[in-house]
């Protein structure tokens, strides 16, 4: 399995430790993680470090997950990184915005480790 | 819709989403919060709850976690615990020793109180495309009053959690 460079975006600390472990244990070659708890992180970390994967929540302060998406679809340099949106708020509303704003998948909280793998691999082409 | 698009998961089916405004109804609204609670319990932490009588539990606990609810549900979630509980929440989610868990118990009572809220509001037909959740909040110590929502219901559920009292509380609107 190729190496993975993953961001995960959550305004709980807790929940990015969970996400990364779940990431591993899918089986992913993680050789980096950065972490970011709203949006506007995740942009100001994309600035200087290069990521195959996003995952992130949606309800967060400052910036939402949905408006991340929008931004990432923005800039040129990020639009081609799989982001998958991990969240407690599965509305039907918020699945079809994050997939039309260029989301790549969608996981609801709580999940099993099973479940990101299910829904993380994928979109990686593995 | 690709395959990574699609939601799986191991909770309750859905009721019916086609209708808009959810129906009251005391005694399934609180099996679905005590269901909403469990499977939280099941899947984060890998511990099942066990029912606890609401007449032997002792109303307080050290921490307490809030989420306001929006939308055509109004109101809000609290659950409630011992610190030592709090930990063990942490310590089981994070799979590292209680001993170092530290701060991250405020944290991980706040995403569980979020997400059994969450897991609520998806269980009521026609209730998850028009309600929002708020940021948890926590609250440490016991030397605070609540005070309910005139007009409003509650649901309580009671459970007990490595040996100790867990409570979880759904005020609304009406």
């Amino acid at each position: 399995m190729s190496p993975i460079r993953a961001l995960i975006v959550d305004d709980s600390s807790v929940m990015r430790k969970i996400i990364e472990r779940s990431l591993r244990q899918a089986g992913l070659d993680l050789t980096s993680v950065i972490e970011a708890a709203n949006g506007a992180d995740a942009l100001a970390l994309l600035d200087t470090h290069t990521v195959d994967l996003i995952l992130s929540d949606i309800n967060m302060p400052v910036m939402d997950g949905l408006e991340l998406v929008r931004n990432l679809q923005s800039i040129e340099r990020l639009r081609g990184i799989p982001v998958v949106m991990i969240t407690t708020e599965g509305s039907e509303t918020n699945v079809v915005q994050a997939l039309s704003f260029g989301a790549k998948g969608y996981i609801r909280k709580p999940f099993t480790p099973d479940q990101v793998k299910e829904h993380v691999l994928p979109v990686l082409g593995l | 819709m690709t395959k990574a698009m699609t939601e799986t998961n191991t909770m309750t089916p859905l009721a019916d989403q086609s209708l808009a405004t959810p129906i009251f109804d005391r005694t399934s609204w609180a099996q679905l919060l005590e269901d909403a609670t469990r499977e939280v319990f099941e899947i984060m932490l890998g511990t099942s709850l066990n029912a606890c009588d609401p007449v032997a539990s002792p109303r307080g606990g050290e921490f307490t976690a809030l989420v306001g609810l929006a939308g055509n549900l109004c109101g809000v979630l609290s659950i409630r615990c011992s610190n030592q509980s709090a930990c063990t929440m942490a310590s089981k989610m994070l799979g590292v020793p209680a001993e170092e868990v530290g701060d991250d118990s405020f944290d991980a009572l706040g995403e569980i109180a979020n997400m059994i809220a969450g897991n609520f509001k998806g269980k009521l037909a026609g209730v998850g495309n028009h309600c929002m959740l708020s940021v948890p909040t926590i609250i440490v110590g016991t030397s605070y009053r609540t005070h309910s929502i005139s007009g409003g219901i509650t649901l309580e559920a009671f459970f007990d959690f490595d040996r100790k009292p867990f409570w979880v509380t759904l005020e609304l609107h009406e």
